[in-house]
């Protein structure tokens, strides 16, 4: 954290290498946090306490017998079979989205906490051009959903964009003030008789039309609802990494999340670079919601509770806000949580375990001394670390 | 920037600031006027509706005429910081946003009447706990460590408060257990930021997310199956001896329970401490330039830990609030973001006590409009509504550039030479 690299040395191929140094920290990291996890499910058992009651022998037999099937069915939910493996990957689409939202904000030094209200948006746009539209192929319908996801999210995160380049009123603000009315906004137009609930007494939308749908990528099977939504996600992921490390416009939006002081002497416009970093943040944020509605759900619900915008922090940080760290931290994500799913259904953990590992993981990614320290593996390199925005970003 | 740009700049915001004013004159107009005949009343009633020792009459008056003077007044008052232009711009915005909001309420308590002295006190009860973790941003940030876990720590607090507080059947177990949630996640905040130096916002997300997890899954396998670990003993409010009978102040500010009295305490003390202390100097110190402050002898790390620990334990009390003196029990999530609006309160009140406690009360007043509206039939779709105090707050916010400054060495990880 200390000494961070200039923008113009930071290659794609340095996570990588660091990967390939640093590959035991997050391996020992999730394993550790999973290590953890089993001794939180075994001692809140209570057939293991009472088990215990009988004798040390006894409660560890049962402790053994209790952590089994639960993380068996843990494993199984993530990558058992065909069908766990495409939910794993499923899951992770949005996520990647999400994250990757974040991620561009960071690297161009704005906190967007607002993926929440621009995901809401990005479903609501979408979502109305999916159902409101009828007669069209699907090569011209689904774009238009998914460019109506991006447009609504953009919209959202360029507001706040525009508040910060025009009056620096601050983002972290904005962002949380946006998700709120977002939140109002989605309840407004799917209420019972609202503008965009589909008629009867469910707040939700209309189904939207079949030629809106992200393709099943088993069309046979209908069960699997892993759909070519996750190929987009990667597709983004890459587009994001050639925009912010390949092109003029990503090295001025990392000089302005690097050193804004120094981009305005180098003659880059910081008001204006702050409007794009905002408005691509919010078009992927935008677009994450898509993936759920046009991919699995097919229309949208009022009390729509996410959670994507605290994920999606998680997840760039994670990630190191880099695209390629943000797709391996969603894939990660993705797996804990289509695997607590399963478990909750087979061994009744509740869900929740999830936040826990993912809070542990992301304890241990962010201080490696502590992984480190336990397993006695030798230091960093200097200057490796996470970027972050630096503190609250003054300008 | 030279005086010229600047001048130019603030004339342009002045002008800009006359505009918004007459927006808001014009809202009033074209919000509530069409619809509001001469025939229409409002009345504002200020008794609650025990034991004050005067009861005031009601205040009824004519809607339409009151609009009018609503209105008139925020054109007025528009106009002459257009033409002449007010030395304080922020607290005539302040003063044209409340005569919309007594247009508004005026509006909606048309032929009916409405409890102003209700309104004010539910508005001070809902901001509460989030002036206390806009209290608990500022402890830490004013020496140098973002607290973006703040929810995490208050859902800490909540759950302990009500886990403790069901156990040891006691309001005092359960405070004093909160406090104790708290700052323990403040603890692993401050070993992580400063020993580990760790970004302080991965740190205070990991925390959010671990309180998140850590509380839902104790709950659903402990809470919800075994109700009696969760029907925690409460605070009582407290009627102060005489001063809670004084009309309108008396139930607003001398009614309450303990954590709510303790909280208006916690304001002006650590105003106080901030200030005119040799602790508030050594932590502004830290948090300006922790070289310097390091130079002079002061211990860095130590004051970080002991600021960040404290304003842990605050953020344990406001969860402690919502449980001891509000729902008397734990549910997910209860904390619901007030931790972020808390942040957002923080910024918005300069990182001043008495700032933050003011922009709370904005949101709070958001929050107990909600649930007004829902019991007087208004035409307007209540989301709406509901939206209006998070707009406000960002016209205001836009309004008020330049004058929020961070601690300069907020979030900055120090490292000893």
């Amino acid at each position: 954290m200390s000494e961070q690299k200039s923008p113009a040395t930071r290659s794609w191929t340095a996570p990588l290498k660091a990967l390939g140094r640093g590959v035991a920290v997050p391996l020992l990291a999730v394993a550790t946090a999973l290590l953890i996890g089993a001794l939180l499910i075994i001692f809140t058992d209570t057939t293991v306490i009472a088990a215990f009651g009988d004798g040390i022998g006894q409660g560890f037999k049962r402790g053994w017998e209790v952590i089994s099937v639960a993380y068996g069915a843990f494993f199984f939910g993530a990558f058992g079979d065909l069908y766990h493996i495409t939910e794993t990957l499923r899951i992770a689409t949005p996520y990647i989205f999400a994250g990757l939202a974040v991620a561009v904000g960071f690297q161009g030094g704005l906190f967007n906490v607002g993926a929440e209200g621009q995901y809401f948006i990005g479903g609501l746009t979408s979502v109305f051009v999916g159902y409101s539209i009828t007669g069209l192929p699907w090569y011209i319908h689904l774009p238009l959903a998914l460019l109506a996801g991006a447009a609504g999210g953009a919209l959202w995160g360029g507001i706040v964009g525009l508040l910060k380049a025009k009056t620096g009123a601050h983002e972290v603000i904005n962002t949380i003030m946006m998700n709120y009315i977002a939140y109002r906004l989605a309840e407004f137009m799917l209420d019972v008789g609202g503008p965009m609930a589909r008629p009867g007494y469910r707040p939700v939308s209309p189904e939207i039309q079949p030629s809106a749908y992200l393709p099943q990528f088993v069309p046979s099977d209908t069960t699997i609802r892993f759909n070519v939504g996750f190929f987009l996600a990667l597709a983004a992921a890459v587009f994001v990494w050639w925009l912010l490390f390949k092109t003029t416009l990503g090295y001025e939006i990392r000089t302005v999340g690097h050193n804004p002081r120094a981009a305005r002497y180098a003659g880059i416009s910081v008001p204006r670079i702050i409007v794009i970093t905002m408005l691509l943040s919010g078009a992927l944020a935008g677009l994450a919601a898509p993936m759920d509605i046009l991919g699995v759900i097919h229309f949208m619900p009022n009390a729509f509770a996410s959670g994507y915008g605290f994920d999606a922090i998680a997840l760039a940080l994670l990630g190191n806000s880099h695209p390629g760290g943000v797709v391996i931290a969603s894939l990660l994500f993705g797996a804990l949580r289509a695997g607590a799913s399963n478990m909750q259904g087979v061994a009744k953990i509740p869900i929740d375990i999830t936040s826990i590992l993912q809070g542990l993981i992301i304890v241990f990614i962010a201080a490696p001394a502590i992984i480190r320290a336990i397993y006695r593996l030798r230091g960093l390199e200097k200057g490796e670390g996470l970027i972050t925005t630096r503190g609250w970003g003054q300008m | 920037m030279t005086t010229d740009t600047l001048s130019k700049q603030e004339v342009r915001k002045a002008r800009i600031m006359g505009i918004v004013f007459l927006v808001f004159a014009l809202g009033i107009v074209l919000l509530f006027l069409p619809g509001t005949t001469g025939a229409n009343r409002t009345t504002f009633t200020l008794n609650m509706t025990r034991g004050e020792a005067l009861t005031l009459p009601d205040l009824t008056f004519g809607t339409l005429p009151g609009l009018l003077v609503f209105a008139a007044m925020a054109a007025f008052l528009g106009a002459w910081q257009l033409a002449k232009g007010f030395r304080n711009h922020n607290a005539v915005l302040g003063a044209v946003v409340g005569l919309f909001v007594l247009a508004f309420l005026a509006w909606a308590a048309r032929d009916k009447s409405m409890n102003i002295t209700g309104m004010v006190q539910s508005t001070l009860l809902r901001a509460i706990p989030i002036v206390l973790a806009a209290l608990s941003g500022i402890m830490c940030e004013k020496a140098g460590v973002v607290n973006i876990g703040i929810e995490g720590m208050m859902l800490s607090g909540a759950f302990l408060a009500a886990l403790m507080g069901s156990v040891t059947q006691s309001q005092w177990g359960g405070l004093i257990a909160a406090l104790i949630g708290g700052g323990l996640m403040a603890a692993l905040l401050a070993v992580l930021a400063i020993k580990y130096k760790v970004s302080q916002v991965v740190a205070g997300t990991a925390i959010n997310i671990l309180a998140t997890g850590i509380t839902s899954y104790f709950s659903s396998r402990y809470l919800q199956t075994n109700a009696a670990l969760n029907s925690p003993a409460t605070f009582r409010p407290i009627a102060i001896p005489v001063l809670s009978k004084i009309p309108i102040i008396g139930p607003v500010f001398f009614n309450h329970s303990l954590v709510v009295y303790l909280t208006l305490i916690l304001v002006v003390v650590i105003h106080v401490m901030l200030n005119y202390t040799r602790w508030g100097l050594r932590t502004r110190a830290v948090g300006e330039h922790p070289r310097a402050a390091d130079t002079l002898g002061i211990n860095v790390f130590k004051t970080r830990y002991i600021n960040v620990i404290l304003g842990g334990m605050v953020a344990g009390l406001g969860g402690a609030y919502l449980v001891l003196s509000s729902v008397a029990r734990f549910d997910e999530l209860m904390t619901a973001g007030k931790g972020f609006i808390g942040l957002a309160a923080m910024i918005f009140g300069n990182w001043t006590p008495f700032g933050a406690l003011g922009s709370s009360l904005i949101f709070g007043f958001a929050d107990s409009l909600q649930t007004k509206l829902a019991i007087m039939s208004v035409p307007i779709p209540s989301q709406f509504l509901l939206m209006a105090p998070y707009l406000v707050t960002m016209i205001v916010l836009a309004g008020v550039v330049g004058q929020s400054r961070a601690p300069a060495a907020d979030g900055v990880p120090y490292e000893k030479e």
